[in-house]
Parts: structure tokens; C-alpha cells; sequence
């Protein structure tokens, strides 16, 4: 039933949408009161509009449902207990009321709590006893209670992949940071290696292939076992991709700060061969998965591992694709560039990372995932409409006109596995959001998955002929990559981090530095966004005015500060992840 | 038979297949048949020199900052004559060597301004030269990185014929005994970026979609000619002569004062924006703008010149830039 309501739901935007695209008119906007125009803001509206109703429809349908489902058990079980009573014994029926009289003249002695002896917790089960519980800054939560029984050389391979990547994180946003920095001090050095053009590629790719995905790739590890119900295929295999992938983040760097690069296009900036050393680490990984899958000890594959599989499937021949010299020259170069960063995005850091929701989110709230199918919806038309629409990075360029449409009519179609994928979250938090107020790993996920439905949402949205006049080349597109890679993959993976860590390890982190992690980084992310889109429509503006170019720059000083500022929130959050992370794990692990 | 949740060789077969055909669909189909472009005749292959200096472009990574693509939309005419077409890459996107592909120079990111046609509006080498050894010397509000390591600081005592000095402002100098050579690095990448012009299109070229914003000089015709006099002046002139007139000492002579731009008869000031300028030894050489602005953008742009900065001399019409324009070229032939 409420299948066929999403279908109609779905079908009724996809029909709706193209329309609206195809209908967005193509002169220059008037920049005189474009907040009014039926362009972008009302846009907006009737997106979120649509996207409500769509929601609100199939909540309360659901819980209509379940209502229903639950009633119908519960007669049944009415009706067969009226039955057992009949046919009841004599007998039987003497020895229970006797038994109820006994216990109805039942009187307490009042000495029943009274001890003599000490308070003794010999069990271990009363944990981190505090005469302060009023901690002044953020709230103590609830502590992992379950730890899992993980053999010893998977939670290595977790703990290191982890572990690489955090050191990434810190490296590479700190090199952010300092970008940042630039934009308000241009002279702060003037020594080659440092210089912007060559460390802009090193932020963007040390935190794609080095934070991003060896996280991603530890954290799968984990998924693909347990979802398995079996051991890991091959232990070495892991740490020689864990090696290779290391290798090619470390050499790239190096090689991009001497100035050699594969050209410039955004995240492909390594050099064939240090992408060469990436995609033989992702070749290990999917092999080592899909035998793992393989060898499988249930009948079914989770909808994780439908996630993780095709993600590193397609990412193979993503890199492939994007690195064949064939057909790149002139402006094909141009098509495959496009095809590329949005993939990069699209089919790799986003696919991956909603494999590792559909385990960790449900596990992590003890209760199954709200609907297998709509994840299987998501998982078809994420592969279907992702893939066409990355011509969208060049809209009015001149590349085919006619691919530039495509990519503007699947970049709406997008909505429909970013609402399939929302839904199936919001509805498994549905009824737990009393978690939020015992752990910090539910927060997490609700950020990435409020940013997953409102970055998504938006950069289809950003993608319109319309809306680029105002907001393309300029930092608008910072704020709406930090929306994305930030408020949604890195977001999901600290919440997965934070839900496997204490169960691998045994080690909870201290609750006040969680919550410092959470809420500058929460804060930091939304100041960077917030400064960067007023920034860069401003700039939009001043250009479609005509005025000389210099006044944009001028005028984005403020922006380009406040950036800065949300840029060390964020940067100081990552010290303390870092931290946390060496908490959770500075103890030896304890062998099984 | 869609046993995909059981099946894990038809789960991954499928999403690889599938995948494959979308990829060849929107990226490798494409990619073919945008690839075998002619050049415009009107271009020209890249000497040694200024393919050094591409290679170097890419290597500082300047396409994290600057485009070189104007899109077809009327906002983007500041930065060329025409809409980019595929053919205008021609020479710029061919694979670098064996380790590097074609160069992205289209770029994703206005952070400085396109580069299209940059050969075309800011033709001078020493206005590059001082531009890449501190951006601030000529735009004192620009947020580019300079590029100090390419080129080299000599003791007067050591400078030698082929050295090509930079006459850097002493400010912008630590040690003001030294004197700063540009190095053959810089040279290349100068030669490159002054090749950087919009080819002319020998049919008709393609058309940019005009703005629906309506014009609203009607009311007030005489502000907001002068108001586009300033932008002009902005965008074309300010980077050498400066936005407040005064020019930079060594490099680039001043306006507000200038006896040429408050003449009562305005035809030098003209000629010298129409066919430049190289008769003082002490600044640098000023090409000329005639291909580049039209005859009511000149007017605009002298008569912003003639009433700023102090400066009190009459209008220029149009007319008399027609005028002038009509003589200089019956002059060439």
C-alpha cells in the first residue's frame, strides 16, 4: 500500500519537475528584484512545498498502516487466549485461584531493603559513578552498553583505516584553513610549495581520497562482515589497499605541491600514476567485498552492501573513465570533467556513505531500517539520474547544448532518490528521538541527514539555467561542496565512528569533547555556508550589474571572514575528533 | 528472476552494466564527438616559447582562479566579443606530455577575473611582469598570490644587458639596493598570456542571449553615461593608470593633471586610446583599444577621464570619436 503511494508520489515529481526546468526562461535575470521574481526564490518554495506534502503524506500513511497492522495482532491474540480459557481444567483452574489467594494475602515484613552489610558493586555494573552530573557546557549521555564480539584483525583494519583517515583530516582542513586565510591576507608567504593554485588541490583531494575515503572504506569493513555473517575474505588484502591508498594521498600531495599536476581538472589533479596507485587500492577493496558478499553466510545481500559494491564498481570505472586520454582532447576533455567531479561525488562519497547509513543508522538505534524497498528505489535511481547530470558544472559553457539540458533535467530527477533515501531515514529515527537525548550518535546522523535532503535538494536547484546567472563561478559553489561533502559525508561518518568505535573497543570517549566536536563543527559548517551563499549571490549580482570586476572582490572581503572564522571552528573540532579518537583507542585491545 | 537481493552476480553485473551504458551515453559519446575540432583560420599555433609558458599556467595552477570560458549570456560579454566555441581550444587543450592530460582551463571559479580575451585587454608585458611579481603593485585591492620565485633579485652591480628589469616600486621592495629581474620563466608565462585574444570569427559568430533587464539610461541619460564611463574606465584603464588616476611612477603616467587629457582639443587623448602609445622611454608601452571598445565607449571613457581627479575639460560625443576613427583608418591605407 504505501508503496504504491510512493510510486504515485514519485511519478507525480518526476512528470512535475522536467516541466519546471524546461519552463525556466533563459535571458538574464533582472537583478533588480530577482528576491521577488518567480526565479529562485519561488523556486525554493514550491520545491519544499512539494517535498512536505510528499513527506507529511507518507508518514501519516504509514503510521495509518502500522495502526492497522498492529490492531489486527492484537485480535488475534485476544481470540486465542478467550479459546485457551475454555479449555481449561478443573483442576487447573482450582490450583491458579488458589495461587492468586495466596499471593493476595501476601503481607511485606518491612525488613525486606534492610541490609547490615556495605554497598558493594562486585558485577561491575554500576559505570562511571560522578559527584558532578551537572557537567557546565554539554550533557553526559548514555554510554555504549553493547560491545561486539569482533575478531581481533577486522577491528585492526577498522582502527587503522580510521585512523589514517583522521590524520588526513586534520592535515588536509588544516591546509583548508590556511587557504582560507589567504583570501583575507594574500601575502601571508610567497614560497612556491605554499603558493594558493597548487594547495588548493592538495585540501580538496587530501580530504577527498584521504579523510573521505579510507573512512568510508574502514568503516565498510566493518558492514560488509557483519552484514555477511561471516569473517573478512582476505586480511591482507585490506591492508595492502589500506597501503596503496596511503601512498597515492601521500605521493600526490607531494607531487602537486612541486607543481605537477594532470592538468587542473578539479579532483583529478594526481597524476595518472599516483591515481593509478588509488584505483589498484579500490580494485583490492571491491574485490575483497564482493567476496566477502560472496561467500555470504545468509541467503540475502542487505541493502548496505548494494551500496558498497556498486559504489566501488562504478568508482573503477569512474577513475578509468576519467583518466583514458582518448578521447580528451579540445573539449572532450571538458564533457569528461564534468562526468567526473560530479560522479566523484555522486557515485563514490555519497553511494558509499549511504551503504554505511543503511547498517549503522538502524544498528545503532537497535531497530530495523523503516523500508527495505525504498532504499532499493534510492539505490536504481541514484544510479540512473547521478550519473547524467554532470554537465551541470558547465551550463551556457560550450559544450552540446542539448547535454547541458539533460544534465539540468536529471539534476531535478535527483530529488527523487534524495526524498526515497530522507524518508527511509527520517522514518527510522521515527520513535527514537528520545535517543538524542541519551547519545551523540543520533545528532550526528540527523545533521548528515537534514544536510543530505537540504545540500541535495539545493545543488539541484543550483543546477537550473536560472539560478546560474547568479551563483555560478562563484563562491556560492564552495558553500554548496562544504553543504555536501561536509555536512553530509563527513557528518555521517563521525556518527559511525562514534557508534562502532566504543563496541569495537571498549572505550568510550569523554562525553564533553563529543559534544564540543558536535556543536563546533555544526556551528563552524553553518557559518562557512551561510557567509559563502550571501557572498557569493552578492557577487552575482554585482557582475550581472556590470560593474567592474575588482568590486566583487572588494565586496566579498566580509564573506571571506567570516568564513575564515567558521573555517577554525570546524578545523578546532577536528583536533578534537582526533583526540577522541586516540581515546577511544589508546588501550590495548583486548584479546578474545 | 529479479532476484537482485539474492543474487549478488546479477546485483553487481547489473549496476556495473548499467552504469557503463549511462557513462558511454553522457561522457564517452560526447566526448568523441566534440573532440575533432578545426582551428578558427584566424588563430595561431603556440611559438616554443609561449607553449612553455601554458605548461607553466597549468603548473601554478592559475585555473583555480581564473575561467577562460564566456558563457552566451549577456553578463559574460565584459569578458569577450563573442560566446566561446569549441573550436577557440584548439591549441590550448591538447594533452601536455605523457603524465599530464589536456589542461582544464575552462575553470569552475571566478575567484579572479576570466582570461579569455586578456591578451586583447591588457596587452602590456610590463604591466604582467609587475602584475606576477605583486598583483598589489598595479591592482592595490586584488587577493592574488604573487609569484616572487619567478624572478630573481640582483645587485645593481650585477646586471647584465639580457637581463629584463622590473621597475618594482621601492615599497614593494625589502631591499631597495636590489633590482628585480624578471626570469625566463616569468617571460614565457607572459608570452602566453598575451596570446590569450578572441579569435575573430570569419562567418557570423554566435550570439550571446541578451539580458531582459531594460535599459535604464532613457530617464537620465546623461548619469548613466557617465556612471558606464566609470565602469569602462574601471575595467579597461584602471589597471595600469589606477583607479585614482595617478598612474605608477616607472611603468604607467598619470592622468589627473595629464596637459593631453585636459587638452581643449581632445583628438590625442583619442588617437593614443584608439592606436596606443610607445613615445616615453620612462613608461611602459600602451596598446591601442580601437578593435576593443566601440566609439561610444570611447566617448564615455574620455569624458569620465576629462572631469575626474581634478581634471576640467569638455565632453567627448561619440561624433568626434567617429570623427578621428574615420581619419586614423584612411591615414593606415
Amino acid at each position: 500500500m504505501k508503496k504504491y503511494k510512493f510510486y504515485l508520489v514519485s511519478i507525480l515529481l518526476s512528470t512535475f519537475i522536467p516541466g519546471m526546468v524546461l519552463g525556466q526562461p533563459t535571458p538574464n535575470p533582472n537583478p533588480d528584484n530577482w528576491m521577488t521574481s518567480p526565479g529562485i526564490i519561488g523556486t525554493i518554495l514550491l520545491m519544499v512545498i512539494v517535498l512536505v506534502i510528499a513527506i507529511l503524506i507518507l508518514t501519516i500513511r504509514a503510521s495509518g498502516y502500522f495502526e492497522h497492522l498492529r490492531n489486527k495482532s492484537e485480535r488475534k491474540k485476544k481470540n486465542e487466549f478467550n479459546e485457551q480459557l475454555l479449555e481449561l481444567k478443573n483442576d487447573d483452574i482450582d490450583s491458579i485461584l488458589q495461587q492468586r489467594k495466596k499471593a493476595v494475602d501476601y503481607r511485606l515484613s518491612d525488613t525486606e531493603l534492610g541490609t547490615d552489610l556495605e554497598a558493594d558493586d562486585h558485577r561491575g555494573i554500576v559505570a562511571g559513578v560522578t559527584h558532578d552530573p551537572n557537567n557546565p557546557l554539554v550533557d553526559e549521555k548514555k554510554k555504549s552498553s553493547i560491545t561486539y564480539d569482533t575478531p581481533p584483525a577486522l577491528k585492526k583494519i577498522v582502527i587503522w583505516y580510521l585512523g589514517a583517515a583522521v590524520f588526513w583530516l586534520v592535515l588536509g582542513t588544516l591546509v583548508g584553513q590556511y587557504l582560507g586565510m589567504k583570501f583575507i591576507w594574500p601575502e601571508m608567504d610567497s614560497v612556491a610549495w605554499l603558493s594558493f593554485g597548487r594547495l588548493r588541490p592538495v585540501h580538496t583531494n587530501m580530504v577527498f581520497w584521504g579523510w573521505a575515503s579510507l573512512s568510508m572504506i574502514g568503516l565498510g569493513h566493518f558492514v560488509i562482515t557483519r552484514t555477511s555473517n561471516n569473517k573478512l575474505y582476505s586480511y591482507k588484502t585490506a591492508w595492502w589497499a589500506w597501503g596503496l591508498m596511503n601512498c597515492s594521498v601521500l605521493s600526490g600531495t607531494l607531487f602537486l605541491m612541486a607543481g605537477v599536476n594532470n592538468g587542473g581538472g578539479e579532483y583529478r589533479e594526481y597524476i595518472w600514476p599516483v591515481a593509478l596507485l588509488f584505483a589498484l587500492g579500490l580494485v583490492l577493496t571491491f574485490y575483497n567485498f564482493y567476496q566477502t558478499v560472496a561467500h555470504r553466510k545468509i541467503k540475502e545481500i542487505y541493502v548496505s552492501n548494494w551500496y558498497l559494491l556498486g559504489s566501488l564498481s562504478w568508482t573503477i570505472i569512474l577513475v578509468i573513465i576519467g583518466y583514458l586520454p582518448m578521447y580528451q582532447d579540445g573539449l572532450g576533455e571538458t564533457v569528461i570533467q564534468g562526468y567526473y567531479m560530479h560522479q566523484g561525488v555522486g557515485m563514490w562519497f555519497m553511494t558509499f556513505t549511504l551503504g554505511l547509513i543503511y547498517y549503522y543508522l538502524p544498528s545503532s538505534l537497535n531497530k530495523p531500517i523503516y523500508s527495505y524497498s525504498l532504499g532499493v528505489l534510492a539505490f536504481w535511481t541514484q544510479m540512473l539520474f547521478y550519473t547524467l547530470i554532470g554537465t551541470h558544472h558547465f551550463v551556457f559553457s560550450p559544450l552540446p547544448w542539448w547535454l547541458q539540458t539533460v544534465a539540468i533535467v536529471f539534476s531535478a530527477g535527483m530529488l527523487i532518490p534524495v526524498v526515497a533515501g530522507t524518508t527511509n531515514f527520517l522514518m527510522t529515527m521515527r520513535g527514537s528521538w528520545n535517543e538524542i537525548s541519551k547519545s551523540y550518535v543520533l545528532p550526528f546522523f540527523l545533521v548528515g541527514v537534514v544536510y543530505y535532503f537540504v545540500g541535495s535538494a539545493q545543488g539541484s536547484l543550483q543546477a537550473f539555467r536560472f539560478t546560474n546567472f547568479i551563483w555560478h563561478f562563484t563562491d556560492f559553489n564552495v558553500a554548496h561542496s562544504h553543504m555536501t561533502m561536509y555536512g553530509i559525508i563527513t557528518f555521517i561518518i563521525w556518527a559511525c565512528a562514534y557508534a562502532i568505535m566504543p563496541k569495537i573497543t571498549g572505550h568510550e570517549p569523554k562525553q564533553i569533547f563529543v559534544g564540543m566536536h558536535f556543536w563546533l563543527a555544526f556551528i563552524g559548517l553553518f557559518t562557512y555556508m551561510v557567509s559563502l551563499m550571501a557572498g557569493g549571490s552578492v557577487k552575482g549580482l554585482s557582475w550581472i550589474e556590470g560593474e567592474p570586476f575588482i568590486q566583487s572582490v572588494i565586496l566579498m572581503q566580509p564573506y571571506w571572514l567570516w568564513r575564515a572564522i567558521g573555517g577554525t571552528l570546524m578545523f578546532i573540532s577536528h583536533l578534537l575528533f582526533a583526540y577522541n579518537f586516540y581515546y577511544m583507542t589508546k588501550k590495548k585491545i583486548p584479546k578474545y | 528472476m529479479l532476484d537482485f537481493h539474492k543474487n549478488h552476480v546479477l546485483l553487481v553485473g547489473t549496476a556495473t552494466l548499467g552504469f557503463l551504458l549511462l557513462s558511454f551515453m553522457v561522457a564517452i559519446f560526447p566526448a568523441y564527438q566534440i573532440q575533432p575540432t578545426q582551428p578558427l583560420p584566424t588563430m595561431e599555433a603556440f611559438t616554443a616559447q609561449e607553449l612553455r609558458g601554458l605548461h607553466l599556467y597549468v603548473k601554478e595552477n592559475c585555473m583555480a582562479c581564473h575561467t577562460q570560458q564566456v558563457r552566451n549570456i549577456e553578463m559574460d560579454e565584459t569578458w569577450g566579443k563573442r560566446p566561446s566555441i569549441p573550436s577557440d581550444y584548439y591549441y590550448s587543450k591538447q594533452r601536455l606530455d605523457l603524465w599530464r592530460q589536456s589542461p582544464s582551463v575552462l575553470g569552475s571559479e571566478r575567484t579572479g577575473p576570466d582570461l579569455t580575451n586578456v591578451g586583447q585587454r591588457q596587452s602590456g608585458m610590463e604591466w604582467h611582469l609587475l602584475h606576477l611579481y605583486n598583483p598589489r603593485i598595479v591592482v592595490s585591492k586584488s587577493i592574488m598570490p604573487s609569484y616572487p620565485w619567478l624572478f630573481e633579485l640582483k645587485d645593481a652591480s650585477s646586471i647584465n644587458e639580457k637581463d629584463h628589469l622590473v621597475s618594482v616600486p621601492e615599497a614593494f621592495l625589502k631591499n631597495t639596493s636590489q633590482k628585480v629581474v624578471a626570469s625566463q620563466k616569468a617571460l614565457d608565462l607572459v608570452a602566453y598570456l598575451q596570446t590569450l585574444k578572441q579569435a575573430e570569427m570569419p562567418g557570423k559568430a554566435p550570439e550571446f542571449i541578451p539580458s531582459s533587464k531594460k535599459p535604464s539610461a532613457d530617464s537620465s541619460a546623461g548619469d548613466a553615461s557617465e556612471l558606464k564611463g566609470a565602469n569602462l574606465y574601471m575595467n579597461t584603464c584602471s589597471a595600469c593608470h589606477q583607479a585614482n588616476g595617478e598612474g605608477l611612477a616607472g611603468a604607467f603616467p598619470p592622468l589627473a593633471g595629464s596637459p593631453i587629457v585636459n587638452d581643449e582639443n581632445p583628438e590625442t587623448l583619442i588617437r593614443i586610446i584608439l592606436q596606443g602609445y610607445d613615445a616615453r622611454p620612462e613608461y611602459g608601452v600602451m596598446s591601442g583599444f580601437g578593435q576593443v571598445l566601440s566609439n561610444e565607449e570611447i566617448a564615455a571613457i574620455a569624458t569620465h577621464e576629462r572631469s575626474s581627479w581634478g581634471n576640467s575639460a569638455e565632453k567627448v560625443t561619440p561624433e568626434v570619436v567617429k570623427e578621428i576613427r574615420n581619419f586614423v583608418q584612411s591615414q593606415d591605407q
